[in-house]
């Protein structure tokens, strides 16, 4: 897989259309994090209540790996699911208006953080059941075969979730019936406060294990926000070729606590320094600048524009209505 | 009983392209009821899935197959085994379309036999359709013969929202007459199984059976008894059984399920509240024993309720 370092020393011309798309997932990246702070935020101001758990460091997972997606295929993830919202286009006002539990959210201020939804764009939710994820994502490859879509689910879900059983049956599953499902595994190296040398036998990489179901897997640098769509664009091509499935291991970093309520006891601060060096808001705008694909202002104007996007959210959350006492009972059933 | 529910199936599997049936066992073997014996050779292995032994996984794919479109019916080999997969019915199945504010709907239908007596103890007996139905978001419905088995089937199968089916065990060889005009019975919707004048009698499922047996006890004694069958426990269906309380004014409520927490502890409760000045006398309630159930038959017959136990209680509390 190639690295931010292989590829500047490339030196490749890029045509303006690769620049465009570099400069769209810069733009992505750093909406996410804009966001995230955001709701961090209006989280301590106490307009955005539950529980709220941000993806800060993670953000070259998502982008990187939805950029790579169609239309037709599917997207379903874990509870930590703003990034990968933004990065499918969810509508960021309508995601904000969500966590703030207002009418105009995604799902009518129904569903909060951890449940953001949009059908619309095949974006199958947040789900905050640890591993809960998993079974359905099996139903919607089985829908895709079934119905013979050409399209795809790609399945989030991060390293706490695969001592749950679902994620062992599903993975059997899904090699069984020869489903096309692309795993994509976020390893941040802690489920909640659980290292991983505390809670798994067999080590620090996952990837490898993917072989007791006959399932072709792989390892990238996720905090590369290029080795993630280059390794998922040869994933998404081998799950579209054989129909069958495809696990990708992400080796990420989350910068911040598991959710807000989070002291991080179970971590030094060093930890994390070592990590923010490879901080992809950092990383990739230098490459960027350095493989002379934008300048500072350049980058600065998208973040500009950012920046505003960001802060439009929060006031259309603020100003958005309450959903009102009688739509308690509404979106129970189906009619 | 077998035939009705198996008909029910043939017609949606002919009828409906995105009707696809997963389970256990289904397809070669024939099912562990033998239900879906057959069908492996008559619709393919696309549409008559086997599945892994992963009740949480298969009941899952059953719901994200249902929110892309297709409409699964899911075989449980016993309602005891959806403990295994209960996260997905409830977290899953039956919260979805409400955290999506509307967005994602899950047509689809969980096959489950289900209640004692045919001495498979303690894990194999129990009647979790009453843990169910206290979820919103799902339906759930229980037949206790061949034509409701086969109405309550085919508007299951229609309906766009999860459906817990319950199969009483102890029924599948029950013999009834089914209509050869096409039918359907609505979710939500009792019946008056007999019509009667002194006392109505409420049960479901395997309930029925000892419901009318203890109607012929207590004809004996010249009580006239009116008897009605629940069949849905999400929704219930109370104007039926309150029009019935109206008519005679006592109401006995009998379930084959643990008498702590099952269904009839809300019919009665719901009756109380709602039907309380037509009621002549004190609410009888009559469940199974609150035990694990055993497996030897003398045992498991001392916690079953009986027209015996029901009908002298009936003698003692209410006449």
């Amino acid at each position: 897989m190639a690295t931010l370092k292989e590829e500047k020393n490339k030196r490749v011309k890029k045509t303006d259309k690769e620049k465009n798309q570099m400069l769209e997932l810069f733009r992505q990246m750093y909406l996410i994090r804009q966001f995230e702070l955001a709701c961090g935020e209006n989280y301590t101001k106490g307009n955005i209540r539950g529980f709220l758990h941000l993806y800060i460091g993670q953000e070259a997972t998502a982008v990187g790996s939805i950029s790579c997606l169609e239309e037709e295929d599917y997207i379903i993830t874990h509870y930590r699911d703003h990034g990968h919202a933004i990065a499918r286009g969810l509508d960021v006002n309508r995601s904000m208006a969500e966590l703030f539990g207002k009418k105009t959210g995604l799902s009518k201020g129904k569903g909060g953080s951890m449940h953001l939804f949009d059908s619309a764009k095949k974006f199958m939710g947040g789900h905050a059941i640890v591993g809960g994820q998993f079974p359905v994502a099996t139903g919607l490859a089985l829908a895709c075969q079934y119905k013979k879509t050409g399209g795809l689910v790609v399945c989030y879900f991060g390293d706490g979730s695969t001592n749950q059983g679902t994620y062992h049956e599903t993975l059997n599953l899904a090699s069984v019936w020869n489903l096309p499902i692309l795993f994509i595994l976020e390893n941040n190296k802690y489920g909640m406060g659980s290292a991983i040398d505390r809670v798994r036998a067999g080590g620090e990489d996952f990837y490898t294990g993917a072989d007791t179901y006959d399932i072709p897997a792989a390892q990238v640098n996720g905090m590369d926000v290029l080795a993630v769509k280059e390794a998922t664009e040869i994933a998404v091509k081998k799950v579209r070729q054989t129909g069958g499935p495809f696990y990708l291991e992400c080796k990420t970093f989350r910068f911040v606590g598991h959710s807000l309520a989070d002291g991080q006891k179970y971590r030094k601060s060093d930890e994390i320094t070592e990590w923010e060096k490879q901080d992809p808001l950092v990383k990739f705008p230098e490459w960027i600048k350095s493989a002379g694909i934008a300048t500072d202002k350049d980058l600065e104007k998208i973040k500009s524009e950012v920046n505003k996007t960001v802060e439009k959210s929060v006031e259309f959350a603020e100003t958005s209505e309450e959903p009102s006492k009688s739509e308690l009972d509404d979106d129970i059933y189906k009619k | 009983m077998r035939e009705a529910i198996k008909k029910g199936l043939e017609e949606a599997l002919d009828t409906d392209p995105n009707v696809l049936i997963m389970g256990e066992d289904i397809g070669a073997y024939g099912g562990a009821y033998a239900v879906t014996d057959g069908f492996l050779s008559k619709f393919g292995p696309e549409r008559i899935k086997d599945t892994p032994i992963s009740e949480a996984t298969f009941i899952g794919t059953g719901i994200g197959a249902a929110a892309a479109g297709l409409r699964p019916v899911i075989e449980l080999m016993s309602i005891s085994f959806s403990l295994v997969g209960f996260d997905q019915i409830v977290n899953m199945a039956a919260n979805i379309r409400y955290m999506s504010g509307g967005q994602i709907d899950v047509p689809m239908v969980i096959r489950a036999p289900t209640g004692a007596g045919v001495q498979l103890a303690a894990t194999h007996s129990q009647s979790f359709e009453t843990w169910l139905a206290e979820v919103p978001g799902i339906f759930c419905v229980c037949p206790s013969n061949p034509k409701d088995a086969l109405g309550l089937l085919r508007t299951s199968i229609k309906n766009n929202n999860p459906v817990i089916f319950a199969e009483p065990a102890l029924l599948y060889g029950l013999k009834g007459d089914v209509p050869d005009e096409y039918y359907e019975i609505p979710l939500g919707s009792a019946s008056i199984s007999q019509e009667g004048n002194d006392i109505s009698l409420v049960s479901y499922g395997a309930g029925m059976k000892i419901l009318h047996e203890t109607s012929e006890i207590l004809a004996k004694e010249n009580i006239s008894c009116e008897i009605i069958d629940l069949r849905s426990l999400s929704p219930i269906d109370y104007d039926t059984i309150g029009e019935s309380v109206k008519k005679t004014n006592r109401l006995v409520a009998v379930d084959t399920a643990r008498k702590n927490g099952g269904i009839m502890a809300e019919v009665v409760a719901n009756v109380q509240e709602s039907f309380n000045d037509w009621l002549d006398g004190p609410i009888v309630r009559i469940g199974a024993d609150d035990v694990p159930w055993p497996y030897n038959k003398n045992l498991e017959a001392e916690a079953y309720p009986s027209s015996e136990k029901i009908s002298e209680k009936i003698l003692k509390t209410l006449i």
